[in-house]
C-alpha cells in the first residue's frame, strides 16, 4: 500500500524520467548517435535494443551526465542533464557495459567507499555494504577481491553499487551480455524487482528475448537512429502478419504448390533453407480454407501445416540490420512486376 | 527498506552544490581507495623503494671524488640533490597511474556520482604522499648509513622532508594534468621524462652551477628545482629557513593553483 502510494506519487510529479530530444554525438567523422529521441515514463522499464555499435552506449552515457552531446537535450525527471548534471546525478545510477566496480579492491571495500562518497558515516557505509551484500546474495565473497569473481558476481555487485543511494532511475547497459542462463534469469529478476519497488530502468541490450521479457517500451537503435518505438506487441504488429509454412508430401510438386499458394493469398512464397518448407504472410486467415480446398483439388497432398506469429527477431531484422536489403528486395520485386505487367 | 524500494522524487533534498568540507571528505574517501589499492599491490612500490637505494649509492660514489674531493664531505651536497630529484621523478608515477586508472570502468561510477569532481583526483594525488614519504624516509636512511650526519638536527631533517613531499605533491598536479589529456599511460611517462630530466639535471642537485658555462647557470639559477635543493640544504645542513624556502613553497602554490583547475577542468571535458 505504502510502495503504491509512493509510487502514484511518483508519477503524479514526475510523470517521465527521460525526455531525450534530437540527441546528436559524433566521434570524428562517425555519428554514433544521430538524433536519438526517447521519453520514458516514470515507474517503467525501457529498452533501447540494437546491434553491437549501434549507439546504444553512447546514448545512456549522455543521459547519465558521463558525455556532453554535441546537439540535443535531454531531461531527466525534468532536469536537463547539461544545466544542473549535479542534480542529475543524485536521481541516477549507472551500471556500466563492463562492471564499473574497483577490480583490485574487495566487494565489501567496493561498497563501502561508494557509500562513504554519497555521505554515509563509516558505520552507516558499513551496514548499508553488508546490507547490499546480503540481498545480492555476495555475503560470502565480500572479502575476496574482485579478480577472483565471475561474470556474474561481478555485475550483481556493480548492480548493488548503483542502489546505494536509491536512486528513481537506474541505467543498466547490456546487464546480462556474456551472462550464462541461469545468473541472467537471477539478473532479470532483480531488474523486474527494482521496478516493483517503484523506480525506472532504463536498459540496452542486444537479446531481443530479454527486451521481450522485460520491458514495457522498446526504442530499437541502429546506426545512432531510433529505427522503431513502441510496446513489444506494437512492434510485433509492425512486422504484420503471422506466416504460413506447409510442407508437402511429394517434393516434385512444391512449384505447383508454391504457385497455388501465391496465386490464393496473392502474396509471393518462400522456400525455406532446408527446402522442407514454404512459407508465406498470412494476413487473412479466412483464405487459407480456400487453399486447402485447391490443394486437394490438384491432387497435393500436405505433411504438416503451421501459423506463425512473428518473433521479435523478425522485427530486429526486418527494421535493422536487413533494412537496406528489404528495400532492395522491394525494388526487384517492383521491376518485376512491371516485368510481369509488361508480358501480359 | 529493503534496498531495492526507491525513494520517490518529491522525498528528495536536491542540492547543485558540493560544500567545501564535503569535497575535503570524498577526497579523502578518494585517498583511502589509493591507500587501499596500494596496500593490495605493494609491487608498485618497487621504484620508490629501489630509486633511491641505487641513486644515492651511484651518484654519491661515482660523483663524490671528483666533485667535493671525497665521498664523506660531497654528501651534505648531494643528499639533499639526490632527495628531490628522487622524489619529484616518483611523483611522475602519480600521472601515469591516474591515466591506467581513468581508463578503467570504475572512473564512470566515481564521474556518474554527485561529488566534487575534484575528489576523485585530489584523492590520487594525495595518497601518492605515500610513495614520496617512503622515497624521502629512504634517501636520508641510506645518507645516514654512507655517514651523513646533517649539522641541522632531526628537527630541521623533518621539516626538509615534509618541504620536498609538500613541493612533489603540487608538481604531481602537473603530471596529473598531462595524465588526464593523454591518451596512453606510456606516453605520459614520455613526456614526464623530457620535462623531467632537464629540469633536475639543469640544477644545482649534484654539481655547483659555478662550473658551468653562463647562459646554463642563468637557467639553474631561475630553475625551481634549484630553489627547492637550495632550501633543503639550508635546513639539513646549517638548520636555517632562508629565502628559497619561501619561493618554493609560493611555487609549489602557483602550480597547484594553476593546475587543479585545468586538471579538473580537463577532467570533467572528458568525462
Amino acid at each position: 500500500m505504502n510502495d503504491f502510494l509512493r509510487k502514484k506519487a511518483a508519477i503524479e510529479n514526475k510523470d517521465w524520467a527521460v525526455e531525450a530530444n534530437g540527441l546528436v554525438k559524433a566521434f570524428g567523422d562517425k555519428r554514433a548517435v544521430d538524433g536519438v529521441d526517447l521519453s520514458v515514463r516514470a515507474g517503467t522499464i525501457y529498452g533501447v535494443l540494437g546491434p553491437n555499435g549501434a549507439g546504444k552506449t553512447t546514448t545512456i552515457r549522455m543521459l547519465a551526465t558521463l558525455l556532453q552531446a554535441d546537439a540535443g537535450s535531454a531531461q531527466i525527471f525534468g532536469y536537463d542533464v547539461k544545466k544542473d548534471p549535479q542534480l542529475v546525478r543524485q536521481l541516477i545510477g549507472v551500471t556500466g557495459q563492463y562492471a564499473s566496480v574497483d577490480e583490485s579492491l574487495s566487494a565489501m571495500e567496493n561498497l563501502i567507499i561508494f557509500s562513504r562518497l554519497l555521505g554515509l558515516g563509516r558505520a552507516e557505509a558499513k551496514r548499508k555494504a553488508m546490507e547490499l551484500l546480503e540481498e545480492f546474495g555476495l555475503t560470502e565473497a565480500a572479502k575476496r577481491p574482485l579478480k577472483h569473481f565471475s561474470g556474474g558476481m561481478r555485475r550483481r555487485l556493480d548492480l548493488a553499487a548503483s542502489l546505494i543511494a536509491q536512486p528513481p532511475l537506474i541505467f543498466l547497459d547490456e546487464p546480462t551480455t556474456g551472462l550464462d542462463p541461469r545468473t541472467r534469469n537471477q539478473m532479470w529478476e532483480t531488474i523486474r524487482r527494482l521496478v516493483s519497488g517503484g523506480s525506472t530502468v532504463l536498459l540496452t541490450t542486444q537479446y531481443l528475448q530479454e527486451a521481450d521479457e522485460l520491458a514495457d517500451r522498446i526504442a530499437v537503435i541502429d546506426h545512432g537512429r531510433v529505427v522503431a518505438e513502441g510496446t513489444v506487441n506494437e512492434l510485433k504488429q509492425s512486422v504484420g502478419i503471422s506466416s504460413l509454412h506447409v510442407s508437402i508430401q511429394n517434393g516434385q510438386y512444391m512449384q505447383e504448390a508454391r504457385l497455388i499458394i501465391e496465386r490464393v493469398l496473392n502474396v509471393q512464397s518462400a522456400v525455406s533453407a532446408e527446402g522442407g518448407w514454404i512459407t508465406a504472410p498470412m494476413a487473412d486467415a479466412d483464405k487459407v480454407t480456400d487453399l486447402l480446398v485447391m490443394l486437394r483439388e490438384a491432387g497435393i497432398q500436405l505433411a504438416e501445416l503451421s501459423v506463425q506469429k512473428p518473433t521479435l527477431d523478425e522485427v530486429f531484422l526486418s527494421i535493422t540490420g536487413l533494412d537496406s536489403e528489404l528495400k532492395e528486395d522491394k525494388a526487384a520485386v517492383a521491376s518485376k512486376t512491371n516485368k510481369k505487367e509488361a508480358y501480359v | 527498506m529493503s534496498s531495492t524500494t526507491m525513494k520517490a522524487i518529491n522525498e528528495r533534498k536536491l542540492r547543485n552544490k558540493v560544500s567545501f568540507r564535503e569535497s575535503v571528505r570524498q577526497s579523502l574517501t578518494m585517498a583511502y581507495r589509493g591507500l587501499l589499492k596500494i596496500k593490495r599491490t605493494p609491487e608498485q612500490l618497487f621504484d620508490v623503494t629501489l630509486q633511491p637505494i641505487i641513486f644515492t649509492l651511484m651518484f654519491t660514489y661515482i660523483f663524490g671524488g671528483a666533485i667535493s674531493g671525497d665521498v664523506l664531505s660531497y654528501l651534505p651536497i648531494i643528499i639533499p640533490g639526490i632527495l628531490v630529484q628522487t622524489v619529484i621523478t616518483t611523483s611522475v608515477v602519480t600521472g601515469v597511474q591516474l591515466r591506467e586508472d581513468m581508463d578503467k570502468g570504475v572512473f564512470d561510477r566515481f564521474k556518474s556520482l554527485p561529488i566534487a569532481r575534484i575528489a576523485p583526483l585530489a584523492g590520487a594525488l594525495l595518497a601518492d604522499t605515500v610513495r614520496y614519504t617512503i622515497a624521502t624516509t629512504l634517501t636520508f636512511t641510506m645518507g645516514y648509513i654512507m655517514g651523513y650526519r646533517p649539522d641541522g638536527g632531526l628537527g630541521f631533517v623533518l621539516l626538509a622532508m615534509l618541504l620536498v613531499i609538500v613541493c612533489s605533491w603540487a608538481i604531481s598536479w602537473i603530471f596529473a594534468f598531462l595524465g588526464v589529456i593523454s591518451r596512453t599511460a606510456s606516453s605520459v611517462q614520455g613526456i614526464s621524462m623530457i620535462v623531467l630530466f632537464p629540469l633536475t639535471f639543469l640544477s644545482n642537485a649534484f654539481v655547483p652551477a659555478d662550473t658551468m658555462p653562463t647562459l646554463l647557470q642563468w637557467f639553474v639559477k631561475i630553475n625551481p628545482i634549484s630553489h627547492l635543493v637550495t632550501a633543503v640544504r639550508d635546513l639539513t645542513n646549517s638548520g636555517t629557513i632562508g629565502w628559497d624556502f619561501t619561493i618554493s613553497l609560493i611555487g609549489a602554490a602557483v602550480i597547484v593553483a594553476i593546475f587543479a583547475p585545468i586538471t579538473v577542468r580537463a577532467y570533467m571535458r572528458r568525462a
